[in-house]
């Protein structure tokens, strides 16, 4: 696998209304604020929100998939910020910004709806 | 509100998680993985590894419960009603396939105010049953101030 500075990355995903019970079950994170639309709306967000970390699975899948499976992905650091909704495309973008010493460091973010629900993230990815 | 910092280089009893092959794949499912190293067992064993792999961000599942005791710590004293998880970083080793038994410590690394906020960040560090480290993970939670919630 080869990548060189310059590189785009570019992933797509609609999360269906489903997704926040199924990663609630896989994670162990039951927060009710992404599985319970009436609490979610009791402390004052739209409804259910999602993950974040489910958010930032995403963007770790650009990473990956882009890199050819999960073995070169050596480190990925994320700022979270709006709030990802279920039946909104969410697009992850990212470059690769520099290689050298057999590590392509990668910038990239998700958005959705205009909104940057990451961003400021960076990746290292193992190159031979 | 005065910020806690007497719990900064905190640690807590190591947390221990055995992978299992469903619960990747569980977990594969539920972020919309599709490749097969974490799906199917034959695809995982030819590519050379004991068993079905985990995905890089499974670490949130091994190293998540190990984190949680120090984020509802009273010692640390986060007021989760005004609580936002802000950042998070995971730096990776091997990977982590079904069968691995993973260890897991944590440590409050820094507590500090700025601005009416407050910064809480953890690390994780997770080693499997050959001593290696397989993921160190950061965790950055900001609690906003004033009681504004």
């Amino acid at each position: 696998m080869s990548l060189a500075a310059g590189d785009p990355l570019e992933l797509k995903v609609t999360p269906d209304p489903y997704v926040t019970v199924r990663y609630a079950g896989a994670s162990g994170d039951f927060n009710p604020i992404h599985i319970d639309e009436d609490f979610a709306k009791q402390v004052g967000l739209p409804g259910r929100i999602l993950h974040g970390l489910w958010t930032m699975a995403q963007v770790a899948r650009a990473h990956t998939d882009a890199a050819g499976g999960p073995e070169g992905l050596k480190r990925l650091s994320v700022q979270f910020r709006g709030m990802g909704r279920m039946g909104e495309e969410i697009v992850v973008t990212g470059t690769v910004r520099e290689v050298g010493d057999g590590i392509a460091v990668v910038d990239s973010q998700a958005e959705q709806a205009g909104s940057r629900l990451i961003r400021n993230a960076v990746a290292e990815i193992a190159v031979s | 509100m005065a910020v806690k910092t007497e719990a900064i280089g905190k640690t807590y009893p190591a947390v221990l998680y055995a992978v299992g092959r469903e619960k990747i794949r569980e977990y594969a499912y539920a972020v919309g993985e599709t490749n097969p190293l974490y799906l199917d067992v034959d695809a995982a064993r030819a590519a050379g590894y004991a068993d079905v792999v985990a995905p890089p961000m499974f670490a949130v599942v091994y190293s998540g419960r190990a984190v949680t005791p120090a984020l509802f710590d009273p010692e640390v004293g986060i007021n989760f009603a005004n609580m936002l998880h802000a950042g998070q970083e995971f730096a990776w080793g091997p990977l982590v396939v079904a069968g691995d038994e993973i260890t897991t410590t944590t440590e409050v690394k820094s507590i500090s105010e700025r601005g009416g906020m407050e910064f809480y960040e953890f690390e994780t560090v997770s080693r499997n049953d050959r001593d290696e480290t397989v993921c160190t993970g950061t965790w950055r939670q900001i609690v906003r101030g004033g009681g504004s919630s």
